[in-house]
């Protein structure tokens, strides 16, 4: 895909030193033909939406703000920037007493810091299991490739909320499993995983490790075929070479294994990066973001600023910066891989 | 460059590929060793799924056990049939389990449809041609995919809650679009007689051409218009959550059906050139029938992100009437609600099996374009 660019306008552009503009835009005016339903649509529904959104930031644009054919109609105030001072000083309780909770820096931390342990585990975890499974001689190794694939196949919604329901502290799974191993240090109304306010350990509630485990459970079998795919480019000749070198298994798993793979997991963690940044699902269905706004994610609290709080004015700005944040993530990100020769390709 | 020829071992071999040379004997410790730790794995992976399984095989409405159960200790279909004949509590609404399934796949069916048959020809165009504009055109696509959907719900919901009409004008909309499908088929068909090429593929084309003209026709003409109907509400209907879920499916399907066209050789179409193809031709006769297995992939992932789609269709929709699988689905989500957890677990299997079932069959493709798609962006 690198330098070939298309040989159909190499075709058409060769024949003659000077042609009329017509001639030479022939291919652009075919591209734009191929283009133009979608760029219709994109236009209508994904470009303008992202302008709009700006201006609504920068109102007052409330429920009755929507549709101008009904009786309550409030024309949406010009209020410059308060709505983004609002957010950044976390005074969004003058405007709704339930966002009480609401902490921009807060959030905003947490998020960062669920990405990265999350993303953390998954690869690790995904590069361990694949090498386990890439042990020659491993018996019954089709039946485990088999099993792991299931966290993929099943809708992640479901996932969210069959583990929404195994944390819960009344006869949820959890508390059932733990209950077999531990016995009466469970305590007789069960651990209660999700509403519990009190931090236990680095400032975070109860409900962020709940989900922590749900979504490790969820996220490192997409890695763990990421790193199988690679394990098995890498020629053979190279360990039996680093053998006869007198290297030992860690030495290579150090030496060889982890470089190789590293090509293949760079583009995939950075995926599972954003994913993760982005995951409305586990934190919506399992804990809701809370205890008391605790375990709130970006897109969570956007979606319950426009859809709980119907503020759409706010949540607006509140997405302006959603887009900020991710455009800066996908630029460190994006620099890191270097992703954007390939784009070119 | 490198990271291609990886991801394609990856796309050729799958999850299931044969480990290399089984010839090799492990020591008896080590493949203890890694037996339990592989079964540990497979263990922790299975529990989630075992005890939603036995839940749902327990008697409708039972309650919840107080020991852990993994096993189903006896079969009991009743909870099925208790969600399907009243998937939602009597005060949640009143809808149907075939009506709930019937509106989650008209929505994921109809987005798939949608952003792939647009999708795929922008894909060529960015992947095979060269445009002016092309590098920004495409990075500004990769960046809305970046963005999740909730960011730019505010924007459409405000807009398309404005939009209120007839019912008349969704009829004319269906009817445009038949004969849209018609005319496009009467011109190919005309071209390919022209040509001397009218073959099976044509007539297959044709056929299912005609197939969802006729299914927009009847669609158009099942919307009944009762009389002094209330304004049709776009941004409080199934056809506006489904416009909004194009916003963020569309720019999917472009980005994945680029990353895929990009892998067809171009031979196949140098050697067209020279024998005198014009890039019309190169699509409808090389790249569409080369990329058919992307199309599937793309479209079916698009389908299974419209199945269970919650947080667009929870914003939009107000009536029990439009309710999805996935609304259904969080009304039977923890301990405060009315539902039993053997219905919960019953529901959540019967909306889970389709699309898995589907997506096991197709895993080795979809693995490949994962991958592949995680080069890209």
């Amino acid at each position: 895909m690198a330098s070939a660019e298309s040989s159909v306008e190499r075709a058409s552009e060769s024949d003659l030193p000077r042609q009329s503009w017509w001639t030479r835009t022939r291919t652009s005016r075919t591209a734009y033909t191929y283009l133009f339903p979608a760029l219709i649509v994109m236009a209508i529904i994904t470009f303008y939406p992202i302008v709009y959104q700006f201006w609504m930031s920068l109102t007052d644009f409330g429920p009755s703000s929507i549709n101008p054919n009904v009786a309550n109609y409030k024309a949406p105030n010009y209020v410059g920037f308060e709505n983004y001072r609002l957010i950044l000083q976390d005074k969004l309780a003058t405007v709704d007493a339930d966002l009480n909770s609401f902490r921009f820096w807060r959030t905003l931390g947490f998020n960062i810091w669920w990405t990265f342990s999350n993303v953390i585990f998954h690869v690790s975890l995904g590069i361990v299991i694949a090498v386990m499974l890439n042990v020659e001689g491993l018996w019954f190794k089709k039946i485990y490739r088999a099993i792991y694939i299931l966290p993929m196949v099943l809708p992640q919604l479901v996932i969210a909320t069959i583990w929404r329901n195994m944390f819960d502290a009344k006869e949820g799974a959890v508390n059932l499993f733990l209950k077999i191993f531990l016995g009466p240090a469970i305590p007789e109304a069960g651990i209660d995983w999700l509403q519990r306010v009190e931090p236990v350990a680095f400032g975070l509630p109860l409900s962020y490790f709940a989900m922590l485990i749900a979504n490790i459970w969820l996220g490192w079998p997409f890695m763990t075929i990421v790193a199988t795919g690679a394990l098995q480019s890498i020629p053979k000749e190279l360990y039996e070479a680093a053998s006869i070198d007198g290297a030992t298994g860690w030495n290579k798993f150090w030496m060889i294994t982890l470089p190789l793979l590293r090509p293949a997991m760079v583009p995939a963690t950075i995926l599972g990066i954003i994913q993760t940044f982005n995951l409305f699902h586990v934190i919506y269905f399992i804990s809701g973001g809370g205890p008391l706004g605790q375990t709130e994610i970006l897109v969570t609290q956007a979606y319950k600023l426009i859809n709980g709080n119907s503020l759409f004015g706010i949540g607006a700005a509140f997405s302006v910066f959603i887009f900020i944040i991710l455009g800066c993530i996908s630029a460190i990100t994006a620099r890191i891989s270097r992703v954007a020769e390939s784009y070119d390709g | 460059m490198a990271n291609s020829s990886i991801t394609q071992s990856t796309s050729r071999k799958g999850l299931f590929a044969r480990g290399r040379g089984a010839g090799r004997q492990l020591e008896w410790w080590q493949q203890l060793l890694l037996q339990v730790f592989c079964l540990v794995v497979a263990v922790s992976v299975l529990f989630p799924i075992m005890w939603i399984v036995t839940l749902s095989f327990k008697e409708a409405g039972s309650q919840r056990s107080s020991t852990l159960e993994l096993i189903p200790k006896s079969i009991s279909l009743s909870s099925y049939q208790a969600v399907i004949d009243q998937p939602l509590s009597k005060t949640a609404g009143d809808i149907s389990f075939w009506k709930l399934m019937g509106n989650s796949f008209f929505l994921a069916a109809g987005v798939s449809f949608f952003s792939v048959m647009i999708g795929v020809a922008a894909a060529y165009a960015f992947s095979r041609l060269n445009f002016v504009g092309r590098k920004f055109l495409f990075l500004s696509i990769g960046f809305i995919l970046l963005m999740p959907g909730i960011a730019t719900l505010a924007p459409l919901f405000a807009m398309l809650a404005k939009i209120r009409t007839s019912l008349e004008v969704l009829r004319i909309i269906y009817f445009v679009l038949a004969g849209l499908i018609v005319t496009g088929l009467i011109l190919m068909t005309i071209s390919r007689i022209r040509s001397d090429d009218f073959r099976a593929g044509s007539i297959a084309v044709v056929f299912g051409g005609l197939a969802v003209a006729g299914l927009l026709l009847w669609g158009g003409l099942g919307i009944d218009i009762p009389k002094n109907a209330k304004p049709f509400d776009l941004g409080r209907s199934l056809y506006g959550v489904g416009l909004a879920m194009i916003s963020g499916a569309l720019p999917f399907a472009i980005w994945n059906l680029k990353g895929y066209l990009d892998t067809i050789p171009k031979e196949l179409e140098e050697a067209a050139i020279i024998d005198g193809a014009s890039p019309n031709q190169i699509f409808f006769r090389i790249i569409l029938p080369l990329a058919t297995p992307a199309l599937a992939v793309t479209a079916f992932l698009g389908f299974m992100a419209g199945w269970t789609e919650f947080a667009l269709t929870a914003r939009f929709i107000n009536k029990a009437e439009n309710y999805t699988l996935a609304i259904a689905l969080q009304t039977m989500t923890g301990q405060y609600t009315t539902v039993s957890w053997s219905n919960f677990a019953a529901m959540s299997i019967m909306i889970s099996l389709p699309v898995s079932i589907v997506y096991l069959a197709l895993q080795k493709y979809i693995v490949g374009g994962l991958t592949l798609g995680g080069v890209k962006g």
